[in-house]
């Protein structure tokens, strides 16, 4: 093949060219060119090009039969008994995602009261709409501080009721996917404010509270997010005043919140330095004071730059909220590891998991693609 | 300064004192400082005398007398002779050891498997390249602790010790774990480790000497024979000079479970999977941007010197493209260790499972989360402190 290929490409004797431009060999361009450049450009290329073909066809097969052509969607329900003798018929062959069609409720809203899941459904949908209007440029303004308070609040009303004719939910009857969103968004949102305060500190002239914002942010980021959890569910109910009892939720909210802040103080300290001298200077030079000078000339060019950061940040938030597990406050992963330990259910772990995490990875993905984007746009200016 | 400057050459500044006006910067200074420091101080007074009286009326016991009492919790896997009789101590100590064990071989091999990925990302091959680059979009996007459940859910599948999976002679896959073949452990081999490591050392002074006389008469000195002789010869010696004890330790199946060989259990196996493979994602994309740093027109002047293209990669791209890769690296090997505290949910018993389980037998809430806050401050430390030194030494030398 590599004779004829090579012949193909020499150019033809010169006379021919007279007649006018001819098309580049075929050989040279289109889909066959590319597959030789990029899949077969020498033999090493084409044996690897080769093994992994093999080796993902026989893999996609596996898995097909497994997700689709083997698989079972659902399963009689006697008696409020799942009757799951097909699914272990199958022995590993196919998967039983009847598991997922059963307890997609459960995973979702948790033990929310079944008639009200239009709530926190609702409330799923308002953040992502929270999401997505964030995301887009024109928003880029102070008034979006508002639209997020805004948002926030109605879905604190939303989750808890008790007016608007809304019946009352309890905190411990949350669950599921909307927990996940609620840890990870109110976790930013309280944490950046948080978090650019001790980013100012840390650059602060004045030692003492330099000191400070150096010791928190090294003490959290020194230690891992587990231990701030436990700390939140054993030892926050000691640090307050006796009578005084805090939810759960609320500890790990607040552990979450002071976790967050250290990370996200250092990439916006990122932003602060990379700004030129030349800014802070002129703000000195215009007489402003210094609350001015950050809230005007700063914060708004330092911030701008760390946006890409500060949406990997965020990912990093969104997944980490899933150790709330360990601490037994019941998220998304926590709903799916409960659903499996019913006696019907047990031994489908594998479904429950590949379903939780497509769902993480829709969120997570959206959002990478959203940073890589901004970057590209952002750096434009850049690259010449 | 110093006494023999001409003093009317070195004029101090007139001296200004703090007036008492809100328009003096340094008054200003002082009381926000002041401010900041009595508002934090004051949070942590009023926390700390509420955590001493609610732990007075509910008369849980403070201070760390607990530590020399008998532990009486049962520890599957520890590096250290433990059984349930010793103390909180001891059993504090195999925890801290069994998280060193996870996070040190979870590093080498997340180096080693984020590198190959991060190469492979920049492969001409496009199949590879994008199958590098999804591996490391999905593995990115998933939380840890789904993927070490989904993982530890697998080995779990795993059929029964006697029906495991056997892919080779002394290999078995089970839900007990993995079982692997390996040497009676005697006195020669652990001095034919430590003649691995003298050899190690001695090669690393015999590459530097080299080098030293190679500035001097510019002769290029072979080091690979010498080091070749010192890292295999010396072990192999050493070895051959005590008996040469070779006494193998196959796995076999009896009853139920297997005996003798090496357990990786599953719980640990899990883990070690799970940050390996989770890490090495973000190794990948750390290696591809190093490599990517280093600007075309190095390669090309190192070819036009008429360099060998693994001496070019050797002597001119690694050494610019480390100084890019080792602070996120960096980062990424204490997140590695951070993470490895992920193992209570599995079940693998690390410094946080011993010392959650340690808080709940001895109600000391306080001093248990204090332990894993230390030991893990003292891991990251030791790991910014070792690769700082690293990183100062492979940096750029400026004028």
């Amino acid at each position: 093949m590599s004779d004829t290929a090579a012949e193909a490409t020499v150019p033809r004797p010169a006379q021919e060219s007279a007649i006018g431009p001819r098309r580049p060999p075929l050989l040279a361009v289109g889909p066959v060119a590319w597959a030789r450049a990029n899949l077969f450009s020498s033999w090493l290329s084409t044996a690897v090009t080769l093994a992994l073909i093999y080796l993902i066809v026989r893999w996609a097969m596996g898995f097909v039969d497994w997700a689709f052509v083997n698989a079972i969607w659902s399963v009689p329900v006697v008696n409020g008994q799942a009757q799951t003798q097909a699914c272990r018929a199958l022995n590993g062959a196919g998967a039983c995602w009847a598991v997922v069609t059963e307890k997609h409720r459960f995973m979702l809203f948790g033990t929310y009261p079944y008639e009200e899941h239009w709530r926190p459904a609702l409330c799923v949908l308002l953040f992502i709409g929270l999401y997505i209007v964030s995301a887009m440029r024109r928003f880029w303004r102070k008034e979006l501080a508002y639209i997020w308070i805004g948002t926030l609040t109605l879905i604190g009303v939303l989750m808890w009721g008790g007016v608007f004719g809304l019946s009352y939910v309890p905190q411990e009857r949350w669950g599921g996917l909307v927990i996940t969103l609620i840890l990870a968004t109110f976790g930013i949102a309280l944490a950046f404010p948080l978090s650019i305060l001790v980013a100012l500190g840390r650059r602060s002239r004045l030692p003492a509270i330099k000191a400070l914002c150096v010791l928190y942010v090294e003490l959290i980021r020194g230690v891992p997010l587990i231990s701030l959890l436990f700390m939140a569910s054993v030892m926050f109910p000691l640090f307050l005043p006796e009578g005084i009892n805090i939810d759960k939720l609320l500890r790990a909210q607040v552990a979450i919140i002071l976790f967050a802040a250290a990370y996200l103080a250092e990439v916006v300290r990122g932003g602060l330095q990379a700004l030129p001298r030349g800014q802070y200077e002129a703000a000195d030079a215009l007489g402003l004071s210094y609350w001015q000078k950050t809230g005007f000339i700063i914060l708004p060019q330092a911030l701008r730059l760390v946006i890409p950061p500060l949406v990997n940040t965020f990912i990093g938030m969104f997944k980490d909220t899933s150790l709330v597990l360990i601490i037994g406050i019941f998220d998304l992963l926590t709903a799916g590891k409960t659903a499996i330990i019913e006696p019907a259910w047990q031994g489908f772990g594998i479904e429950i998991y590949v379903t939780i995490g497509l769902i993480y990875f829709i969120f997570c993905f959206a959002m990478s693609r959203y940073s890589q984007g901004l970057e590209a746009e952002l750096n434009r200016h850049r690259v010449r | 300064m110093s006494d023999t400057a001409d003093p009317r050459l070195l004029r101090a500044p007139p001296k200004k004192g703090i007036r008492l006006s809100w328009t003096d910067e340094r008054l200003r200074g002082i009381v926000w400082q002041l401010l900041v420091v009595g508002l934090v101080g004051g949070i942590i007074w009023w926390l700390v005398s509420n955590t001493a009286h609610n732990l007075e009326v509910r008369r849980i016991a403070t201070g760390w007398g607990f530590l020399n009492r008998e532990a009486g919790l049962p520890i599957g896997e520890s590096l250290i002779d433990y059984n349930p009789t010793n103390t909180y101590s001891r059993a504090l100590l195999v925890g801290v050891l069994n998280t060193l064990k996870v996070a040190v071989v979870g590093i080498i091999l997340a180096t080693i498997l984020g590198t190959l990925i991060g190469i492979a990302r920049l492969s001409k091959n496009w199949l590879l390249s994008r199958l590098a680059a999804t591996y490391i979009e999905v593995i990115r996007d998933l939380p840890l602790l789904l993927q070490l459940l989904f993982w530890y859910v697998i080995l779990q599948g795993l059929p029964a010790p006697r029906q495991s999976l056997n892919p080779m002679t002394g290999v078995f896959l089970s839900n007990r774990g993995l079982k692997l073949p390996w040497v009676q452990w005697q006195d020669a081999h652990s001095f034919a480790l430590l003649g691995l490591v003298a050899g190690i050392v001695a090669t690393f002074l015999y590459a530097r000497s080299a080098r030293a006389k190679r500035m001097t008469d510019g002769q290029p000195r072979k080091v690979w024979p010498v080091g070749l002789g010192l890292i295999l010869g010396l072990p192999l010696l050493i070895w051959a000079a005590l008996g040469a004890p070779w006494q193998g330790d196959i796995p076999a199946l009896r009853g139920f479970n297997f005996q003798g060989g090496l357990t990786v259990t599953p719980e640990y196996f899990a883990l070690l999977l799970g940050l390996v493979t989770y890490t090495a994602g973000f190794i990948a994309e750390i290696v591809r941007a190093g490599i990517q740093s280093v600007p075309q027109g190095q390669w090309e002047a190192a070819e036009a010197l008429g360099l060998q293209r693994g001496r070019i990669m050797r002597q001119i791209v690694l050494p610019q493209a480390l100084r890019v890769i080792i602070p996120p690296m960096t980062s990424q090997y204490l997140n590695l260790t951070k993470n490895s505290s992920l193992a209570v949910a599995i079940g693998y018993q690390d410094i946080v499972s011993i010392s959650n389980t340690t808080l709940n037998q001895t109600g000391q809430a306080i001093e248990g989360i204090a332990i894993i806050m230390a030991v893990y401050l003292c891991i990251s430390l030791s790991i910014s402190l070792f690769m700082n030194w690293y990183n100062a030494r492979i940096a750029l030398v400026e004028r």
